[in-house]
């Protein structure tokens, strides 16, 4: 699995790790959709791989195409012309037959969604959720024990007297709780990869803290992999070991949080966290990416990001930049035409940052 | 329009800030007020023949004051009751009791009619920008619509002054004819500004105006909005979930709970010296975007869920997820007050409020566990 090729042929980074192999690797993965509009390019050759135990955070905006490429990883997305691999532990998901799908999907990769409402079944009683989850996947279980280890469970993931409420409807749960029990199945069967996407968009800050809470302990107890797909870069900074960030179906900047945040290459990344609020006491006007992101049926023809960037050059307009180291750190990896030794880049985001700031104005 | 010599409504007695006559006119600085804004929403109990009604208490006792010119962000959890004061103070709802004073004149009891003249001087813009403009109209006519209900202009002078306010949200004018659906968010949401600043109103009130926005777009709004507020001299009311975006546009802050005011003072105040243990934990729970300084923060986990606005619970409403709650907690209702010698500007509900400096993470409620019981209940949409 290791060692037939050295060097990954996309982004030319060198793939032989130190002692433990990637639990997923994703390469060159593109997904697009016949509308009848045009053909959709939602996912245009993105690679990642995410390491047992690890965190993996995939930021972007809507429409960048993050979720559509972990669903199309786990079969989720009908109708789709997919090409590229997603070997997880060794097997090519992306060729799988569906029968073979059903035993990875739920048992060995969990799934949270943004929307905990529409996840859970209103008709069913959230224990019996989780037991026909966990008896579809373990046929020697009997209803008794899968109840008990339904209970267990929610009391896991901090869900007060568990063994009452396990007998209750979604309704009757609160936003949180309904995301907690959707972490509680999404464990049920003790995956080595949960896939949260946008778990606590929908929640507010102090359960959203909960939420991130009891997916880290978990995460420690179990030493599941995760993959965190958000916008927000705060919850980032928190959760992530790894950041990829994406931008038009594409991965414009991939490196570690420090990197992500400390020492950015590309200038989408660095857009997003200058239009952040700044959390010092000054309140400066907003430094916002003027226009809005391409639309996937219509892309521009080089780098997705061009008439957007402070920094656009004529190549970029021409031709799109590929993924690659961007300095000495092989494993930090951007997609732009922009000088790579750090002093040349520092120069030129001073000399863009002074001057004048560009209005609100959109494209 | 001396409305404010109407007798008030003393159905619903609230026991302080009886005092001022309703007429003392507002004066200085201060373009809208309200005080002891209540406003409850009648539920089915499923009791059909005992046929006892209840309640939630969306706004349970709300006092305000926002300056002419500046914003007052108000922040608070899902069904905390933040967007009920937003719409009892537009008159989108009646009041079940209490006082909205607008520059002086008391609104809180005008009939439809009466209240149509301020309906120009009080604005709202809404968190959806899909669900809030009507697909089936075009942008021109969306624009237009303030101008045709109150009679203002009409035909090609309409057209002008609606391309005008597409200018200056930053919309192209020459758009005039498009439909909603051919606007991205960002854009739509500058289209409901647009209508929103027809008549050039005194206070806008923004529900959520970026929350359905990418980081990117957000920052166009942000900055467009912080614009118009001085190039206008707007006065805003800001509400948003989003605490580092009401800090970046707001001049203070009220914190909300359970449909009471938690806390108030100015922005940098309140996030310096958080005197009630919810301002507290909800700061603390922001997860801040710069991986150095996360790790360096102890984080409070509040315990539970909002109880139900139902039956709130007794005492300070915050008591069962409050980490220093305690006995009179329980008890006594705390009054929204200064505490620990902090001006005026500051108050905070709370008897056992946190010292500066205070780490109230590791604390823990001396409540006897019967009493720590977290009810649960779903909480509306806000």
């Amino acid at each position: 699995m290791l060692g037939q090729q050295d060097v990954c042929p996309v982004c030319g980074r060198n793939r032989e790790r130190v002692g433990n192999v990637a639990l997923l690797d994703v390469e060159n993965l593109h997904v697009s959709f016949r509308t009848s509009d045009g053909i959709v390019r939602a996912v245009r050759g993105v690679s990642f791989h995410v390491d047992p135990g690890q965190t993996l955070g995939i930021v972007g905006e809507s429409g960048s195409g993050k979720s559509v490429a972990t669903q199309t990883i786990m079969g989720l997305t009908r109708g789709a012309e997919v090409s590229g691999r997603a070997l997880f532990d060794g097997t090519d998901l992306i060729t799988m037959k569906p029968e073979q799908m059903q035993a990875v999907r739920g048992a060995k990769v969990g799934m949270i969604f943004q929307d905990p409402l529409s996840s859970l079944h209103p008709f069913y009683r959230v224990g019996w959720q989780i037991v026909e989850m966990i008896r579809l996947h373990d046929h020697e279980m009997s209803k008794q024990q899968a109840h008990q280890r339904a209970v267990e469970l929610l009391t896991l993931v901090g869900i007060p007297q568990a063994d009452r409420r396990v007998d209750d409807f979604p309704h009757q749960f609160s936003g949180g709780m309904r995301q907690r029990a959707m972490i509680a199945m999404a464990m049920a069967l003790n995956p080595a990869l949960l896939i949260a996407d946008e778990p606590t968009t929908a929640l507010d800050v102090t359960v959203q803290a909960q939420v991130l809470q009891v997916i880290n302990r978990l995460q420690q107890e179990f030493g599941t992999a995760v993959i965190l797909i958000t916008h927000d870069l705060g919850v980032i900074a928190d959760v992530a070991d790894d950041v990829v960030v994406m931008y038009g179906g594409a991965v414009m900047e991939q490196a570690d949080r420090l990197e992500i945040f400390r020492a950015n290459h590309h200038p989408y990344t660095e857009g997003l966290l200058m239009s952040l609020p700044a959390h010092g006491s000054e309140r400066k006007r907003l430094r916002s990416i003027p226009g809005q992101p391409p639309s996937p049926i219509n892309l521009p023809p080089g780098c997705p990001f061009a008439p957007r960037c402070a920094y656009v050059m004529d190549r970029c307009r021409k031709e799109a930049p590929p993924l690659a180291p961007a300095g000495e750190d092989t494993e930090h990896l951007s997609a732009c035409w922009l000088p790579r030794d750090k002093a040349t880049r520092d120069g030129l985001r001073r000399k863009v940052l002074g001057q004048a700031l560009p209005a609100g104005a959109e494209a | 329009m001396n409305a404010e010599n109407v007798a008030q409504p003393e159905n619903v007695a609230q026991p302080e800030n009886v005092t001022q006559p309703a007429s003392a006119p507002a004066g200085g600085d201060v373009l809208l007020k309200v005080e002891n804004l209540v406003k409850y929403f009648p539920v089915k109990t499923g009791k059909l023949i005992q046929g006892t009604r209840e309640f939630v208490h969306a706004v349970d006792g709300v006092s305000l004051e926002v300056r002419r010119g500046e914003t007052l962000g108000l922040v608070g959890e899902t069904g905390c009751g933040k967007s009920t004061v937003a719409r009892c103070v537009a008159r989108l709802y009646d009041l079940t009791a209490g006082r909205v004073i607008f520059e002086g004149d008391d609104l809180s009891t005008l009939s439809a009619r009466k209240m149509r003249p301020y309906r120009r001087e009080i604005q709202m813009i809404f968190q959806d920008p899909y669900g809030s403009l009507n697909p089936r109209r075009r942008v021109g006519s969306i624009i237009g619509d303030p101008f045709a209900i109150h009679k203002i202009a009409s035909g090609a002078d309409r057209k002008r002054r609606v391309q005008h306010l597409m200018e200056l949200v930053g919309l192209n004018p020459e758009h005039f004819n498009r439909f909603p659906a051919e606007f991205s968010g960002g854009q739509r949401q500058r289209i409901g500004v647009a209508r929103a600043l027809a008549f050039t109103p005194k206070l806008i009130i923004c529900d959520e105006p970026v929350s359905a926005l990418d980081v990117s777009i957000q920052a166009q709004i942000i900055n467009l909005l912080a614009d118009l507020q001085s190039e206008l001299g707007l006065t805003y009311i800001f509400i948003a979930h989003d605490l580092s975006v009401v800090r970046h546009v707001s001049n203070s802050v009220a914190v909300m709970y359970l449909g009471k005011v938690v806390e108030q003072a100015p922005v940098e105040q309140l996030w310096a010296h958080p005197r009630h243990p919810y301002t507290d934990a909800l700061l603390s729970a922001v997860p801040i975007p710069d991986p150095e300084r996360t790790g360096q923060r102890d984080r409070i986990i509040l315990v539970g869920d909002v109880p139900s606005p139902v039956n709130p619970p007794s005492g300070c409403r915050f008591h069962p997820r409050c980490p220093k709650a305690r006995q009179a907690c329980v008890d006594t209702e705390p009054e929204l007050e200064p505490r620990l010698g902090d001006p005026d500007a500051h108050p905070a509900a709370c008897l056992f409020p946190v010292a500066d400096g205070e780490d109230i993470s590791k604390s823990r409620p001396t409540l006897g566990a019967e009493q720590r019981v977290i009810e649960t209940g779903l909480v509306g949409g806000s």
